[in-house]
Protein backbone atom coordinates (compact mmCIF):
# COMPACT_ATOMS: atom_id res chain seq x y z
CA UNK A 1 0.00 0.00 0.00
CA UNK A 2 2.81 2.37 0.96
CA UNK A 3 4.75 1.51 -2.20
CA UNK A 4 1.67 2.01 -4.31
CA UNK A 5 1.05 5.46 -2.81
CA UNK A 6 4.66 6.50 -3.33
CA UNK A 7 4.52 5.36 -6.92
CA UNK A 8 1.33 7.38 -7.52
CA UNK A 9 2.84 10.45 -5.91
CA UNK A 10 5.93 10.14 -8.09
CA UNK A 11 3.87 9.72 -11.25
CA UNK A 12 1.71 12.72 -10.40
CA UNK A 13 4.76 14.89 -9.78
CA UNK A 14 6.10 13.92 -13.20
CA UNK A 15 2.69 14.60 -14.72
CA UNK A 16 2.53 18.09 -13.20
CA UNK A 17 6.04 18.70 -14.53
CA UNK A 18 4.67 18.00 -18.02
CA UNK A 19 5.17 14.25 -18.52
CA UNK A 20 1.95 13.14 -20.22
CA UNK A 21 3.04 9.49 -20.39
CA UNK A 22 3.43 9.43 -16.60
CA UNK A 23 0.01 11.02 -16.29
CA UNK A 24 -1.50 8.35 -18.55
CA UNK A 25 0.11 5.60 -16.45
CA UNK A 26 -1.13 7.16 -13.24
CA UNK A 27 -4.73 7.39 -14.45
CA UNK A 28 -4.57 3.78 -15.65
CA UNK A 29 -3.18 2.71 -12.29
CA UNK A 30 -5.79 4.44 -10.13
CA UNK A 31 -8.80 3.44 -12.24
CA UNK A 32 -9.17 -0.19 -10.98
CA UNK A 33 -8.98 1.04 -7.38
CA UNK A 34 -11.62 3.70 -8.05
CA UNK A 35 -13.81 1.17 -9.84
CA UNK A 36 -13.68 -1.33 -6.98
CA UNK A 37 -14.58 1.40 -4.48
CA UNK A 38 -17.42 2.71 -6.66
CA UNK A 39 -18.85 -0.82 -6.93
CA UNK A 40 -18.67 -1.33 -3.22
CA UNK A 41 -20.35 2.01 -2.59
CA UNK A 42 -23.15 1.20 -5.01
CA UNK A 43 -23.60 -2.30 -3.62
CA UNK A 44 -23.86 -1.00 -0.09
CA UNK A 45 -26.45 1.55 -1.18
CA UNK A 46 -28.46 -1.21 -2.84
CA UNK A 47 -27.83 0.24 -6.29
CA UNK A 48 -26.89 -1.77 -9.40
CA UNK A 49 -23.10 -1.96 -9.59
CA UNK A 50 -23.12 -1.66 -13.38
CA UNK A 51 -23.35 2.11 -12.93
CA UNK A 52 -19.91 2.18 -11.38
CA UNK A 53 -18.20 3.21 -14.61
CA UNK A 54 -20.13 6.48 -14.76
CA UNK A 55 -18.82 7.28 -11.28
CA UNK A 56 -15.27 6.30 -12.25
CA UNK A 57 -15.35 8.64 -15.24
CA UNK A 58 -16.83 11.42 -13.13
CA UNK A 59 -13.96 11.01 -10.64
CA UNK A 60 -11.33 10.97 -13.39
CA UNK A 61 -12.69 14.19 -14.90
CA UNK A 62 -12.66 15.90 -11.50
CA UNK A 63 -9.12 14.69 -10.80
CA UNK A 64 -8.06 16.10 -14.13
CA UNK A 65 -9.71 19.51 -13.81
CA UNK A 66 -8.78 20.02 -10.15
CA UNK A 67 -5.23 18.67 -10.18
CA UNK A 68 -3.86 22.18 -9.57
CA UNK A 69 -5.32 21.92 -6.04
CA UNK A 70 -2.96 19.05 -5.27
CA UNK A 71 0.08 20.13 -3.27
CA UNK A 72 3.09 18.56 -4.99
CA UNK A 73 4.83 18.14 -1.64
CA UNK A 74 1.94 16.08 -0.22
CA UNK A 75 1.13 12.41 -0.89
CA UNK A 76 -1.25 11.91 -3.79
CA UNK A 77 -3.55 9.16 -2.45
CA UNK A 78 -5.37 11.20 0.26
CA UNK A 79 -6.12 13.93 -2.27
CA UNK A 80 -7.36 11.39 -4.81
CA UNK A 81 -9.56 9.58 -2.32
CA UNK A 82 -11.03 12.86 -1.07
CA UNK A 83 -12.17 13.67 -4.61
CA UNK A 84 -13.37 10.11 -5.18
CA UNK A 85 -15.37 10.09 -1.96
CA UNK A 86 -16.96 13.42 -2.82
CA UNK A 87 -17.96 12.21 -6.28
CA UNK A 88 -19.26 8.89 -5.00
CA UNK A 89 -21.43 10.61 -2.37
CA UNK A 90 -22.72 12.97 -5.08
CA UNK A 91 -23.55 10.08 -7.37
CA UNK A 92 -25.39 8.14 -4.68
CA UNK A 93 -27.26 11.25 -3.60
CA UNK A 94 -28.31 11.88 -7.17
CA UNK A 95 -29.70 8.36 -7.21
CA UNK A 96 -31.88 9.29 -4.30
CA UNK A 97 -30.12 8.10 -1.20
CA UNK A 98 -28.14 9.75 1.48
CA UNK A 99 -25.21 7.52 2.13
CA UNK A 100 -22.08 7.76 4.18
CA UNK A 101 -19.05 6.64 2.30
CA UNK A 102 -16.22 5.30 4.34
CA UNK A 103 -12.77 6.51 3.36
CA UNK A 104 -11.62 2.95 4.06
CA UNK A 105 -13.58 1.96 0.97
CA UNK A 106 -10.67 3.41 -0.92
CA UNK A 107 -7.75 2.98 1.38
CA UNK A 108 -8.23 -0.73 2.00
CA UNK A 109 -8.63 -1.79 -1.58
CA UNK A 110 -6.45 -4.77 -2.33
CA UNK A 111 -4.94 -4.86 -5.80
CA UNK A 112 -6.27 -8.38 -6.46
CA UNK A 113 -9.93 -7.57 -5.98
CA UNK A 114 -10.07 -4.86 -8.60
CA UNK A 115 -11.98 -6.01 -11.65
CA UNK A 116 -9.87 -5.35 -14.70
CA UNK A 117 -12.44 -4.97 -17.44
CA UNK A 118 -13.76 -1.66 -18.62
CA UNK A 119 -17.48 -1.60 -18.08
CA UNK A 120 -19.74 0.53 -20.20
CA UNK A 121 -20.53 4.06 -19.17
CA UNK A 122 -23.27 6.14 -20.69
CA UNK A 123 -23.32 9.55 -19.01
CA UNK A 124 -20.14 11.01 -20.49
CA UNK A 125 -21.01 9.65 -23.93
CA UNK A 126 -24.50 11.14 -23.73
CA UNK A 127 -23.27 14.56 -22.60
CA UNK A 128 -20.64 14.51 -25.34
CA UNK A 129 -23.45 14.78 -27.86
CA UNK A 130 -24.65 18.06 -26.34
CA UNK A 131 -21.29 19.84 -26.75
CA UNK A 132 -20.66 22.40 -29.50
CA UNK A 133 -19.67 20.64 -32.74
CA UNK A 134 -16.03 21.76 -32.70
CA UNK A 135 -15.39 20.55 -29.14
CA UNK A 136 -17.22 17.29 -29.80
CA UNK A 137 -15.26 16.60 -32.99
CA UNK A 138 -11.95 17.22 -31.26
CA UNK A 139 -12.85 15.08 -28.24
CA UNK A 140 -14.07 12.25 -30.42
CA UNK A 141 -11.03 12.38 -32.64
CA UNK A 142 -8.68 12.06 -29.67
CA UNK A 143 -10.78 9.67 -27.57
CA UNK A 144 -12.38 7.35 -30.10
CA UNK A 145 -10.03 7.56 -33.08
CA UNK A 146 -6.91 7.78 -30.85
CA UNK A 147 -5.62 10.62 -32.99
CA UNK A 148 -2.86 12.85 -31.63
CA UNK A 149 -3.31 16.60 -31.17
CA UNK A 150 -1.27 17.09 -34.33
CA UNK A 151 -3.33 14.67 -36.45
CA UNK A 152 -6.54 16.16 -35.10
CA UNK A 153 -5.35 19.64 -36.03
CA UNK A 154 -4.59 18.47 -39.58
CA UNK A 155 -7.91 16.64 -39.91
CA UNK A 156 -10.03 19.68 -38.99
CA UNK A 157 -7.68 22.31 -40.50
CA UNK A 158 -7.13 23.86 -37.07
CA UNK A 159 -3.96 25.00 -35.36
CA UNK A 160 -2.64 22.72 -32.61
CA UNK A 161 -3.29 25.52 -30.13
CA UNK A 162 -6.94 25.69 -31.18
CA UNK A 163 -7.25 21.91 -30.80
CA UNK A 164 -5.80 22.14 -27.27
CA UNK A 165 -8.23 24.91 -26.35
CA UNK A 166 -11.23 23.00 -27.77
CA UNK A 167 -10.09 19.84 -25.98
CA UNK A 168 -9.79 21.55 -22.62
CA UNK A 169 -13.03 23.51 -22.97
CA UNK A 170 -14.81 20.34 -24.05
CA UNK A 171 -13.62 18.45 -20.96
CA UNK A 172 -14.54 21.36 -18.70
CA UNK A 173 -18.06 21.71 -20.08
CA UNK A 174 -18.59 17.92 -20.02
CA UNK A 175 -17.80 18.03 -16.32
CA UNK A 176 -20.11 21.00 -15.76
CA UNK A 177 -22.94 19.17 -17.53
CA UNK A 178 -22.40 16.02 -15.47
CA UNK A 179 -22.62 18.12 -12.31
CA UNK A 180 -26.00 19.48 -13.36
CA UNK A 181 -27.50 16.01 -13.94
CA UNK B 1 -16.83 6.60 -24.46
CA UNK B 2 -15.11 3.88 -22.47
CA UNK B 3 -12.78 4.70 -19.63
CA UNK B 4 -9.57 3.95 -21.53
CA UNK B 5 -10.62 6.43 -24.16
CA UNK B 6 -11.40 9.02 -21.53
CA UNK B 7 -8.01 8.48 -19.90
CA UNK B 8 -6.28 8.93 -23.26
CA UNK B 9 -8.17 12.19 -23.74
CA UNK B 10 -7.27 13.48 -20.28
CA UNK B 11 -3.60 12.63 -20.85
CA UNK B 12 -3.71 14.58 -24.12
CA UNK B 13 -4.92 17.61 -22.15
CA UNK B 14 -2.07 17.34 -19.61
CA UNK B 15 -0.33 20.34 -21.18
CA UNK B 16 -3.13 22.59 -19.93
CA UNK B 17 -2.08 24.35 -16.76
CA UNK B 18 -4.68 25.87 -14.47
CA UNK B 19 -3.79 28.90 -12.36
CA UNK B 20 -3.53 28.36 -8.60
CA UNK B 21 -6.72 29.09 -6.68
CA UNK B 22 -5.04 31.98 -4.84
CA UNK B 23 -4.32 33.70 -8.12
CA UNK B 24 -7.89 33.24 -9.35
CA UNK B 25 -9.24 34.54 -6.04
CA UNK B 26 -6.99 37.61 -6.15
CA UNK B 27 -8.02 38.45 -9.73
CA UNK B 28 -11.71 38.04 -8.98
CA UNK B 29 -11.49 40.21 -5.84
CA UNK B 30 -9.57 42.90 -7.72
CA UNK B 31 -12.27 42.89 -10.37
CA UNK B 32 -15.04 43.18 -7.77
CA UNK B 33 -13.37 45.78 -5.54
CA UNK B 34 -14.09 48.82 -7.78
CA UNK B 35 -17.83 48.11 -7.54
CA UNK B 36 -17.75 48.14 -3.73
CA UNK B 37 -15.48 51.19 -3.71
CA UNK B 38 -17.86 53.02 -6.01
CA UNK B 39 -20.78 52.19 -3.69
CA UNK B 40 -18.74 53.42 -0.74
CA UNK B 41 -17.61 56.73 -2.24
CA UNK B 42 -20.97 57.63 -3.81
CA UNK B 43 -23.15 56.72 -0.82
CA UNK B 44 -20.97 57.02 2.28
CA UNK B 45 -17.44 58.40 1.94
CA UNK B 46 -14.74 58.72 4.59
CA UNK B 47 -15.87 60.60 7.71
CA UNK B 48 -14.84 64.28 7.59
CA UNK B 49 -12.95 64.24 10.90
CA UNK B 50 -10.80 61.28 9.92
CA UNK B 51 -7.50 63.02 10.75
CA UNK B 52 -8.65 63.59 14.33
CA UNK B 53 -10.26 60.16 14.57
CA UNK B 54 -6.98 58.46 13.69
CA UNK B 55 -5.59 59.62 17.01
CA UNK B 56 -8.28 57.61 18.77
CA UNK B 57 -6.99 54.04 19.27
CA UNK B 58 -10.55 52.68 19.17
CA UNK B 59 -10.98 54.06 15.66
CA UNK B 60 -7.79 52.27 14.58
CA UNK B 61 -8.84 49.07 16.35
CA UNK B 62 -11.89 48.79 14.08
CA UNK B 63 -9.50 48.27 11.16
CA UNK B 64 -7.44 45.76 13.12
CA UNK B 65 -10.61 43.72 13.68
CA UNK B 66 -11.99 43.92 10.14
CA UNK B 67 -8.63 43.33 8.44
CA UNK B 68 -7.84 40.42 10.75
CA UNK B 69 -11.18 38.92 9.75
CA UNK B 70 -10.54 39.44 6.03
CA UNK B 71 -6.98 38.10 6.09
CA UNK B 72 -7.84 35.09 8.25
CA UNK B 73 -10.81 34.27 6.01
CA UNK B 74 -8.64 34.52 2.87
CA UNK B 75 -6.13 32.09 4.38
CA UNK B 76 -8.85 29.67 5.50
CA UNK B 77 -10.70 29.81 2.18
CA UNK B 78 -7.51 29.00 0.26
CA UNK B 79 -6.84 26.10 2.61
CA UNK B 80 -10.40 24.80 2.20
CA UNK B 81 -10.14 24.94 -1.60
CA UNK B 82 -8.24 21.63 -1.44
CA UNK B 83 -10.46 18.55 -1.51
CA UNK B 84 -8.81 16.78 1.41
CA UNK B 85 -8.74 19.83 3.70
CA UNK B 86 -11.01 20.51 6.65
CA UNK B 87 -11.37 23.39 9.11
CA UNK B 88 -9.38 21.42 11.67
CA UNK B 89 -6.04 23.09 12.37
CA UNK B 90 -7.00 26.20 10.40
CA UNK B 91 -10.31 27.32 11.85
CA UNK B 92 -8.63 28.89 14.88
CA UNK B 93 -7.31 31.63 12.57
CA UNK B 94 -10.85 32.98 12.49
CA UNK B 95 -10.61 33.61 16.23
CA UNK B 96 -8.01 36.35 15.63
CA UNK B 97 -10.57 39.13 15.02
CA UNK B 98 -12.64 37.87 17.98
CA UNK B 99 -9.56 38.08 20.20
CA UNK B 100 -8.69 41.60 19.09
CA UNK B 101 -12.27 42.73 19.60
CA UNK B 102 -12.48 41.17 23.09
CA UNK B 103 -9.24 42.87 24.07
CA UNK B 104 -10.58 46.18 22.77
CA UNK B 105 -13.80 45.82 24.77
CA UNK B 106 -11.74 45.03 27.87
CA UNK B 107 -9.57 48.07 27.22
CA UNK B 108 -12.54 50.36 26.82
CA UNK B 109 -14.12 49.04 30.04
CA UNK B 110 -11.06 50.08 31.99
CA UNK B 111 -11.09 53.65 30.73
CA UNK B 112 -13.34 56.45 31.98
CA UNK B 113 -16.17 57.06 29.49
CA UNK B 114 -18.28 60.11 28.76
CA UNK B 115 -21.20 58.05 27.45
CA UNK B 116 -23.07 55.22 29.18
CA UNK B 117 -22.52 51.69 27.92
CA UNK B 118 -25.89 51.33 26.21
CA UNK B 119 -25.39 54.56 24.28
CA UNK B 120 -22.02 53.36 23.02
CA UNK B 121 -23.46 49.96 22.12
CA UNK B 122 -26.44 51.28 20.16
CA UNK B 123 -24.53 54.17 18.64
CA UNK B 124 -25.89 56.50 15.98
CA UNK B 125 -25.26 54.55 12.81
CA UNK B 126 -26.46 51.04 13.53
CA UNK B 127 -28.93 50.95 10.68
CA UNK B 128 -26.37 52.27 8.17
CA UNK B 129 -23.94 49.65 9.47
CA UNK B 130 -26.47 46.83 9.05
CA UNK B 131 -27.27 47.80 5.47
CA UNK B 132 -23.99 49.22 4.14
CA UNK B 133 -21.74 46.31 5.14
CA UNK B 134 -23.91 43.60 3.52
CA UNK B 135 -24.54 45.69 0.39
CA UNK B 136 -20.87 46.53 -0.14
CA UNK B 137 -20.05 42.87 0.56
CA UNK B 138 -22.17 41.49 -2.24
CA UNK B 139 -19.87 42.36 -5.19
CA UNK B 140 -16.88 41.09 -3.21
CA UNK B 141 -18.74 37.91 -2.26
CA UNK B 142 -19.58 37.29 -5.91
CA UNK B 143 -15.91 37.81 -6.79
CA UNK B 144 -14.72 35.52 -4.00
CA UNK B 145 -17.10 32.75 -5.07
CA UNK B 146 -16.02 33.05 -8.71
CA UNK B 147 -12.39 32.83 -7.67
CA UNK B 148 -12.98 29.91 -5.31
CA UNK B 149 -14.77 27.95 -8.01
CA UNK B 150 -11.26 27.11 -9.22
CA UNK B 151 -10.83 25.10 -6.06
CA UNK B 152 -12.39 21.82 -4.97
CA UNK B 153 -13.78 22.28 -1.45
CA UNK B 154 -15.01 19.17 0.36
CA UNK B 155 -17.85 21.15 1.92
CA UNK B 156 -19.10 23.84 -0.45
CA UNK B 157 -21.43 25.47 2.08
CA UNK B 158 -18.60 25.91 4.60
CA UNK B 159 -16.31 27.29 1.90
CA UNK B 160 -19.10 29.67 0.87
CA UNK B 161 -19.56 30.82 4.46
CA UNK B 162 -15.84 31.62 4.70
CA UNK B 163 -16.13 33.55 1.44
CA UNK B 164 -18.92 35.50 3.17
CA UNK B 165 -16.64 36.28 6.14
CA UNK B 166 -13.92 37.35 3.74
CA UNK B 167 -16.12 39.77 1.81
CA UNK B 168 -17.77 41.10 4.98
CA UNK B 169 -14.31 41.74 6.44
CA UNK B 170 -13.28 43.76 3.40
CA UNK B 171 -16.57 45.66 3.22
CA UNK B 172 -16.46 46.39 6.96
CA UNK B 173 -12.95 47.81 6.53
CA UNK B 174 -14.38 50.36 4.09
CA UNK B 175 -17.39 51.04 6.30
CA UNK B 176 -15.22 51.56 9.40
CA UNK B 177 -13.65 54.63 7.80
CA UNK B 178 -17.11 56.19 7.39
CA UNK B 179 -18.68 55.31 10.71
CA UNK B 180 -18.34 57.66 13.68
CA UNK B 181 -19.22 54.95 16.19
CA UNK B 182 -15.82 53.78 17.37
CA UNK B 183 -16.78 51.87 20.51
CA UNK B 184 -15.74 48.20 20.37
CA UNK B 185 -19.19 47.46 21.82
CA UNK B 186 -20.79 48.91 18.69
CA UNK B 187 -18.45 46.87 16.50
CA UNK B 188 -19.15 43.70 18.47
CA UNK B 189 -22.90 44.15 18.08
CA UNK B 190 -23.62 45.59 14.64
CA UNK B 191 -20.60 44.59 12.58
CA UNK B 192 -21.14 41.05 13.85
CA UNK B 193 -24.81 40.96 12.83
CA UNK B 194 -23.95 42.36 9.38
CA UNK B 195 -21.14 39.83 9.00
CA UNK B 196 -23.38 36.96 10.06
CA UNK B 197 -25.90 37.94 7.40
CA UNK B 198 -23.24 37.95 4.66
CA UNK B 199 -21.87 34.65 5.97
CA UNK B 200 -25.30 33.06 5.69
CA UNK B 201 -25.70 34.33 2.12
CA UNK B 202 -22.23 32.99 1.34
CA UNK B 203 -23.09 29.56 2.75
CA UNK B 204 -26.28 29.33 0.69
CA UNK B 205 -24.59 30.51 -2.50
CA UNK B 206 -21.51 28.37 -1.88
CA UNK B 207 -23.59 25.21 -1.46
CA UNK B 208 -24.73 25.71 -5.05
CA UNK B 209 -21.73 27.34 -6.69
CA UNK B 210 -18.72 25.71 -5.09
CA UNK B 211 -19.59 22.09 -5.88
CA UNK B 212 -17.07 20.62 -8.27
Amino acid sequence: MRERDDEWTGLMRSAIAGDSAAYHRLLKAVTPVLRAAARRGLARAGQPVDQSEDIVQDILLAVHLKRHTWDVTAPFAPWLFAIARNKLIDALRRRGRRIFVDIDDFAETLPGEAPAETASASEVAAQLQTLPARQRDVLQSIAVDSASIKDTAAKFSMTEGAVRVALHRGLASLTAKLREL
Amino acid sequence: MDTDQLIRTLAADNTHRARPVGFALMLALLAAAPVSLLMFFTELGVRPDVMVAMRNPFFDLKFAVTLALAIAAIAVSLHLSRPEASLRGFGWLLLAPVGILSAAIGGEMMMPQRLPMMTRLVGKNWWTCLTAIPLMSLPLLAGALIGLRHGAPARPAVAGAIAGLLSAGLAATLYASHCTDDSPLFVAAWYTIATALVTAIGALAGAKLLRY
